[in-house]
């Protein structure tokens, strides 16, 4: 089978499950469940052969379809497929598997039409961020967007007689419009001024819209911001740790591995486009390092496990976001290739925890490892990973940012990342001190033992690709250098790998030392600079301030908007209303209803005809 | 005959025939009162018909008249409908149009 081929047989295989299980088989939940996981294998099936046979494709393989026909600048819809959509789409399909197997055992206790309904959302969205992948053009990139974003709100909301979680839903997908409106206003300027939102025209032509000057940045500058939001950036990054409210496998497909990721994937995909606007770069760079270093300071006091994590993946999005903004394209994006599996890693480990333990506070899990040796030591992996360790996969991707943001003339970005290196071992430190070593700290922890089999598969199966992704980098460097390749070289210092590396294992042992040996350092901590753990523990008061702004503003317009509404436009319609009814009642007294009367009235206005006609006389 | 005195018949009889139409409460006088006024208008093409001497007004006499024949018909059958349903053929105690 040709490309083509095989990129549709991907890309429909889980929508044709989507349709099977919601219109038919969703009542046995766990046939759905079968007919969801085999859907989502034949994707990643397909999807792997195109990756194993990457280098026979030379050419960029489009197919379009008409979808908007117009006299000029007709849009279509099609796919575009080249190393880089390839690449993703080997990801969602293997962190959708795994992530689908998982399920199997960790929604044991659902009923069987929950399940169904689950397994359906599953498929919705894997079917989704493949279209999003394929798209070969921003309009349907956008409709794919929202489509995830939508699969997303289901999937959050799953739980949906929680109100926290019914909350959480809401909130994830208001916050996330908030980026959206920018995107869509991008597009629209971009169609007017432009006429194409052709994904393949546009970043082989990236200078025709370098021709628009500034107003070429602004729409930039708008499309970033429906990744802002999709990818959680500050300051619209609010909604990702509510979002963990969601089931733990959802929370590790969608906010960790793929969805979150859309919007680096975004920017991956129009690279060339943003290279040509330093001024973007700049911004995207500086707004991916803060937000790296402003969710890592918050992972540090959080009790629940699942909430580390999404704050961590916040700050692993800035780091991607960071690296995009330092000019390359492979730094960014190898982030995500390693960050998709051992982010999903982590929180399906995090979720074994949980399933055993039945709370999500670390402090309510301890002695993990030895009751639970699969989980323990997968996660462990997850975390050495992420706290870049080599030889596992982070190392190797947050060096390459590492370098490339070091190379770039402002510091300050670099300074916010280097910080960051220790944060993160420090904090996912901390979790796997707290959770899974020292002795157990409740009744539950004391029982825990490693889940079934379906999860212990998808621990591993992510484990070793979190181990060896890393070597992967020079494939994908030079796959990617197809896509985009800019010239001139990079210093590599050396003493950059010994920093992080350094920075990592620093704070990974103190971590486990405060941890394990000396808590009263992080409780004296706590104490003596309560100001600043306040603050973490509110969130930068960030929540706060969107409340505020709702409630006292968006809030207070709305009244009078509903006073005027009620008041003004209501009171005219309903005055024309009143008085077209009396109007019609003092008429309706003429029709008496007797024939006579008409006669007369006849016969006055033939008189009157009369004298008008001939009135002369 | 003198024009002018034939056409003073003629309006005195239409007259006649809207008084009839306007005063009488009963529907049948109201339809005899309605045939007067044809009467005139058929009255006063044949007085110019004859003075033209144009024999197409004899002609339109003569469609007039069926007409009027067919018309007085169904008025009948109407006042005699509504004097089965409403046991009355006064004109004015029917009024179920009334707004």
């Amino acid at each position: 089978m040709d490309f083509q081929t095989l990129a549709l047989v991907s890309l429909f295989s889980p929508f044709v499950s989507f349709w099977i299980i919601g219109v038919f088989i969703r009542k046995w939940g766990r046939f759905s469940a079968y007919v969801s996981i085999f859907a989502v294998f034949v994707s990643l099936l397909a999807s792997s052969v195109m990756l194993l046979n990457l280098e026979h494709l030379k050419e960029p393989v489009i197919k379009n379809f008409l979808w908007l026909p117009a006299k000029e600048n007709q849009i279509y819809f099609g796919i575009f497929l080249d190393n880089l959509s390839i690449i993703m789409l080997f990801i969602v399909a293997l962190v959708a598997f795994a992530v689908q197997v998982y399920s199997l055992g960790y929604m044991d206790t659902e009923t069987p039409p929950s399940l169904g309904r689950y397994y359906a959302y599953h498929s919705l969205f894997t079917f989704s961020m493949m279209g999003l992948v394929l798209a070969n053009n921003i309009l349907e990139m956008f409709v794919f967007w929202e489509l995830v974003g939508v699969c997303s709100y289901l999937l959050i909301g799953f739980y949906y007689y929680k109100p926290e979680a019914a909350r959480a839903a809401l909130k994830a997908f208001w916050i996330t419009k908030l980026g959206d409106v920018g995107f869509i206003t991008g597009l629209l300027l971009l169609y007017f001024k432009f006429g194409n939102l052709d994904i393949h025209y546009l970043i082989h032509n990236p200078g025709i819209l370098k021709g628009l000057g500034a107003l070429g940045s602004g729409i930039l500058l708008l499309i970033f911001c429906g990744a802002i939001g999709k990818s959680a950036q500050f300051p619209l990054h609010i909604w990702l740790p509510d979002a963990m409210e969601g089931p733990t496998p959802v929370s590790a497909l969608i906010h960790a591995a793929t969805m979150v990721a859309a919007g680096v994937y975004m920017v991956s995909r129009l690279f060339p486009v943003f290279v040509e606007f330093p001024d973007v770069m700049w911004v995207i760079l500086i707004l991916g390092s803060f937000t790296a270093f402003f969710a890592a300071t918050m992972a540090i006091v959080q009790d629940d496990i699942k909430r580390v994590l999404a704050y961590s993946t916040i700050s692993q999005l800035g780091y991607m976001m960071a690296g995009l903004g330092a000019g390359s394209l492979f730094a960014g994006f190898f982030h995500l290739f390693t960050h998709a599996y051992f982010k999903a890693l982590l929180f399906l480990g995090a979720g074994a925890a949980i399933h055993a333990v039945h709370s999500n506070s670390i402090w309510d899990m301890g002695g993990l490892l030895k009751r639970a040796p699969v989980t323990g030591i997968t996660f462990l992996i997850g975390v050495l990973a992420l706290a870049g360790l080599p030889p596992l996969s982070g190392f190797f991707s947050k060096e390459e940012i590492l370098v490339y943001v070091f190379n770039y003339e402002n510091k300050l970005p670099f300074i916010f990342l280097t910080i960051t290196v220790f944060l993160t071992a420090f904090y996912m430190g901390r979790a796997y001190v707290v959770a899974f070593l020292g002795s157990p700290r409740s009744k539950h922890a004391e029982k825990a033992h490693d889940p079934d089999f379906s999860m212990k598969f998808s621990l591993i199966l992510l484990a070793i690709f979190a181990i060896f992704a890393g070597f992967y980098a020079k494939d994908i460097h030079h796959f990617l250098e197809v896509v985009f390749h800019k010239k001139g070289e990079v210093s590599h210092p050396s003493f950059l790998m010994y920093l992080s590396v350094g920075l990592g294992l620093f704070g990974l042992l103190s971590s486990y030392y405060i941890y394990s040996r000396a808590l009263y350092i992080a409780q004296n901590a706590s104490t003596k600079f309560s100001f600043i753990h306040k603050t973490l523990i509110r969130r930068y008061y960030i929540d706060d301030l969107f409340e505020w702004v709702y409630r006292k503003i968006l809030l207070l317009l709305s009244g009078f908007a509903g006073w005027w509404d009620r008041h003004v436009v209501d009171g005219i319609v309903n005055w024309i209303i009143y008085s077209t009814a009396r109007i019609g009642r003092s008429l309706r007294t003429i029709q008496t209803g007797v024939v006579q009367d008409y006669m007369i009235y006849i016969t006055i206005g033939f008189i009157l005809l009369i004298v008008i006609v001939f009135g002369r006389f | 005959m003198d024009l002018n005195a034939l056409l003073l018949l003629s309006i005195i009889l239409f007259s006649f025939g809207i008084y009839g139409v306007l005063s009488r409460r009963n529907a049948l006088g109201i339809l005899i009162a309605l045939e007067l006024i044809f009467n005139s208008a058929n009255l006063n093409f044949g007085i110019f018909s004859k003075h033209f001497g144009n024999p197409e007004g004899i002609l339109t006499i003569i469609f007039g008249i069926a007409l009027t024949a067919a018309e007085v018909v169904l008025g009948f059958a109407i006042v005699i409908l509504l004097f089965r349903l409403r046991k009355t053929s006064q004109a004015d105690e029917v009024n179920i149009l009334k707004g």
